[in-house]
């Protein structure tokens, strides 16, 4: 299978391996260092690096930055865009300037809305939906082009990705949607992290029928848990998410010491039990704030060391 | 219609305290009928505002009014022989409404008396909702009937997002998801390979953001 | 029955309690009234369905005027009883007699009386 950007991410899609990526979320102020150490955490386990964008609209350092800090670094940085505070100028504004400094991996997202962060008085901008950045950046890529249709000068070579949450309602359109963004022009995509292996793998299996596994490359997400407490508030406080009652009562029969190693166990397992899945081709490990497990679970899920694609 | 609700009391005693004789002036149209600025609204309103301020020991002139409505001229124009007679008005109207007996009265302050909200329904007594936005280049043959730019919170024209659940939108349970609302119903009239067809970049020229719109009707001039 | 109640009790009959509008209990304070009850049926026998809920409605709406307008919500009430219940009806006209005693005159009429005082007459 051959590459149509210089993104490693791609190239070890394209090899054939399962690929490895994880996350690093900017901080609430203009220190590059807090990216740097948490990249340095995860940097020989990981094949690509997302950098999110305003998570849960709480202001923070710019995605855009951070991903250049990353790219010096010599890491592969995946630029997190989120439609929620840039209008289509900025939007292409800004990836041209991911390219400027050659990344090329880029997750285009809608964004969760501000009245969960830190500004909720603020303005959301939603020129375009996530659906229609998939579409601008191919368009970009592959035509050379602006929206407004003139040529860009050094057009971005972007590997472009989306997100899917197969726990999310109405479940039984979630893959008419992902068959919607690969349509659109998603390449690769990753999940809102799974604790309910029985339904990711229904989604996973209709995906299949509808020959969307051989369009895209799915990487699972995974998020271990640090807590039984965690556990119960991913239950029942965030909307989308699907956490079966053994999950928590496993958490919770566990002394409380041992609860965060028996968190990285249930994520080790769900690794495991994944790689048997037709279609998916990678991990999307999201551990928040506790990015020195991530070499651990790469490790025991078997995934180290990474493959060397030059 | 245009849905608005009364302001609080106290702000409107703020803006009017300095003056003498005020006109309290409502509107029969939309204010009425979402009962924020019609007639019954402009007497409460007009007997609360006598009673505040004779407690303080000032007998203030407050009359009453309501017109047909406050944003064709014709109406206005109905006032023209009492305006000079009053310092200020306090108008019930929708923000409209405000503005244009403002721009008819140029030498009369007026002042706002409720927050007009947005164009919608009434759901139900005493509960009224959003329902368009005025985007100016209606959808909702693509839709089924719903419209994603104002009963969405995100506007996404390829909704839902990951955030929707249970039929209800992320940002509250009170918000019900416009995407699931959509989806239910191209399901009823059996549409929905609709779904499946992405919809393109809006073009928001006619909207807000393409600055104050205009229509102008070639064949209805004069 | 012949019973006794207040003579500073001024009744206004109506139909139905739900023949109140707002601007009516507020027009009586606008005039001067220290207080207003709006005495209807029982909750459920209401004659003509549901007026006396319209009616108590009302009454909340006006609680909340008269507070902003700094009269006072306690100054208007609403009282349910059969319309037999005569000597519960003189009840009802004594205890709002006292409360509305111990409130006071209105603050409107209070400074309306001021304001003609200071002026030497009537307007």
């Amino acid at each position: 299978m051959s590459t149509k950007t210089p993104s490693r991410l791609e190239k070890i899609l394209a090899e054939g391996h399962l690929a490895v990526t994880s996350e690093c979320g900017p901080p609430r102020g203009s220190d590059p260092a807090v990216i740097e150490k948490k990249a340095a955490l995860i940097r020989d386990h990981v094949d690509a690096v997302n950098v999110t964008d305003n998570q849960t609209s709480m202001t923070r350092m710019c995605s855009l930055a951070a991903c250049i800090r990353l790219k010096q670094m010599g890491l592969e940085p995946i630029l997190q865009m989120v439609t929620r505070d840039r209008n289509r100028i900025a939007l292409q504004s800004d990836i041209l300037g991911a390219a400027a400094f050659d990344i090329h991996n880029v997750l285009c997202l809608s964004g969760d809305h501000q009245s969960f962060g830190d500004c909720a008085q603020g303005q959301n901008v939603h020129d375009m939906d996530s659906m229609q950045l998939l579409q601008t950046v191919r368009r970009m890529r592959d035509d050379g082009k602006f929206l407004g249709g003139d040529d860009i000068a050094r057009p971005p070579q972007m590997f472009v990705g989306a997100a899917a949450n197969p726990f999310a309602d109405p479940f039984e359109i979630r893959v008419l949607r992902l068959a919607k963004k690969a349509a659109a022009g998603a390449e690769f995509i990753q999940t809102q992290c799974i604790y309910n292996l029985d339904k990711f793998e229904q989604w996973m299996a209709q995906a299949r029928d509808r020959g969307l596994t051989e369009r895209v490359s799915i990487l699972a997400g995974l998020t271990p848990m640090k807590s039984a407490g965690m556990a119960r508030y991913m239950k029942n406080r965030v909307p989308g998410m699907d956490v079966p009652d053994e999950v928590v009562k496993r958490m919770a029969d566990t002394p409380k010491e041992k609860q965060p190693e028996v968190g990285i166990d249930i994520c080790v397992e769900a690794i495991e039990r994944l790689k048997d899945v037709e279609g998916v081709t990678g991990f999307h490990i999201m551990a928040i704030e506790w990015e020195e497990k991530v070499a651990e679970i790469v490790e025991r899920a078997g995934l180290f060391p990474r493959p060397d694609v030059g | 219609m245009i849905v608005a609700e009364k302001k609080p009391m106290e702000e409107i005693i703020e803006e009017i305290k300095h003056f003498e004789n005020i006109l309290v002036l409502g509107c029969n149209e939309c204010v009425t009928v979402c009962e924020a600025g019609g007639k019954k609204e402009v007497g409460v309103l007009a007997s609360a505002l006598r009673m505040f301020f004779l407690k303080q020991g000032r007998k203030m002139r407050i009359d009453e009014r309501t017109l047909e409505r406050q944003c064709d001229p014709e109406y206005l124009e109905e006032i023209r022989d009492v305006a000079d007679g009053y310092d200020a008005v306090v108008s019930l109207a929708c923000g409209v409404g405000v503005q244009f007996t403002a721009e008819h009265y140029p030498s009369l302050p007026v002042y706002p008396g409720v927050n007009t909200c947005f164009m919608g329904v009434t759901e139900a007594r005493g509960m009224w909702t959003e329902r368009c936005q005025g985007c100016g280049q209606c959808i909702l043959a693509a839709t089924g009937g719903i419209c994603p730019v104002a009963r969405c919170a995100k506007r996404l024209f390829n909704g839902p997002c990951g955030g929707s659940s249970d039929g209800k939108c992320e940002i509250g349970k009170d918000t019900v998801c416009a995407w699931q609302l959509i989806i239910d119903r191209l399901r009823a009239l059996g549409r929905m390979e609709e779904y499946e067809r992405i919809a393109p970049i809006k073009d928001w020229s006619t909207d807000r953001a393409g600055g104050p719109r205009k229509i102008v009707r070639e064949d209805l001039a004069p | 029955m012949r019973l006794s109640y207040p003579a500073d009790i001024r009744i206004v009959r109506v139909p139905c309690t739900g023949k109140v509008d707002l601007i009516h209990i507020l027009r009586a304070f606008e005039k001067g009234a220290d207080g207003v009850s709006v005495v209807g049926c029982m909750e459920g026998d209401c004659h003509y369905n549901s007026g006396n809920f319209r009616a108590k409605k009302r009454v909340a709406q006006a609680k909340k005027v008269l507070d902003t307008v700094g009269i006072g919500a306690e100054r208007v009430q609403m009282y349910n009883l059969s319309s037999s219940e005569g000597p519960r009806f003189a009840r009802f006209a004594e205890e709002m007699a006292d409360r509305i005693r111990a409130l006071g005159p209105n603050p409107v009429r209070a400074a309306v009386n001021q304001m003609e005082h200071q002026t030497g007459g009537g307007r």
